[in-house]
């Protein structure tokens, strides 16, 4: 990725978690369904990396939460839109979110031992701080269908846990 | 006549500490546990019933229980001894709770 794309990306996150004044022309239902999945996604294959690499109990231990976590929200992402019959849209904070956590497993996959676990670990906090700023200043404040509200509400809910775990088990391998 | 009143002021006293075993419910539901019901005793069963679409576990900190909790699932515990018991979901330890059983 070049700088510019870097920065583009790094500006987009940061207009998406700090944007509650344009949340009336925030994203559509189809794009906040495929911004809540694509990151749900990433976050399942960050911790199937985690596990091919790990051999650390906690960050095994942590990496079957989010994975099991993840894919449970993200089938019930699946099976609401198949029922409100709304096709996810990808747009550019899909996008970004995805190229992100690209250079990101790159930057993991040089890294063994120890220095993979406290990299996972980082990531995973800052991943989760990012997507639950997000969920909570731009995309539950923008979603118009209720159902789709309340799953993003209940992944809030569960996300934040995932952020205390991944801080905590990131201050524990410092 | 009298063997008989004497037999209703009988069934008409408190029941004794001894009473039967009572079943409790503690429900988990958002990524929380339930208030623990009051006033168990030894002997009393708890069902743990687990309403969110994720995997659980209600496991007691001094390792006398743990139950496996899978999504929209619900399991037992027998309390067979008195004592305050912490508790918490071992996948995601900010939910927690203490049961407390007295006589």
């Amino acid at each position: 990725m070049t700088r510019r794309a870097r920065l583009l990306a790094a500006a987009t996150l940061a207009a998406l978690g700090a944007a509650p004044l344009i949340a009336a022309a925030g994203p559509s239902d189809a794009e906040i369904a495929h911004i809540a999945y694509t990151a749900g996604a990433l976050d399942a294959a960050a911790a199937k990396q985690a596990l091919t690499k790990s051999r650390n109990a906690e960050v095994r231990a942590f990496a079957e939460v989010m994975l099991r976590d993840h894919e449970a929200v993200n089938d019930k992402a699946l099976a609401l839109v198949k029922k409100l019959k709304v096709t996810p849209a990808d747009n550019a904070t899909s996008q970004a979110l995805a190229r992100q956590a690209k250079e990101t497993e790159a930057k993991l996959a040089a890294l063994d031992g120890a220095a993979f676990d406290r990299a996972y670990a980082a990531n995973e906090a800052a991943f989760h701080r990012t997507v639950n700023g997000a969920l909570k200043d731009t995309l539950i404040p923008s979603a118009d269908n209720a159902e789709l509200k309340g799953l993003l509400e209940t992944g809030l809910t569960l996300f934040g846990q995932h952020q205390a775990h991944a801080e905590h088990l990131e201050s524990s391998l410092k | 006549m009298r063997p008989l009143i004497a037999g209703l002021a009988v069934l008409l006293l408190p029941m004794p500490a001894s009473a039967a075993p009572r079943t409790h419910v503690v429900v988990i539901d958002k990524m929380k546990f339930s208030p623990v019901p009051a006033a168990v005793r030894p002997g009393d069963t708890i069902i743990w019933v687990n309403k969110d679409m994720f995997r659980h576990s209600a496991t007691a900190r001094n390792g006398s229980f743990n139950v496996d909790l899978p999504p929209n699932s619900r399991a037992k515990t027998v309390m067979r001894a008195k004592g305050a018991f912490a508790f918490y979901c071992k996948y995601h330890p900010a939910m927690t709770g203490v049961l407390k059983v007295g006589g």
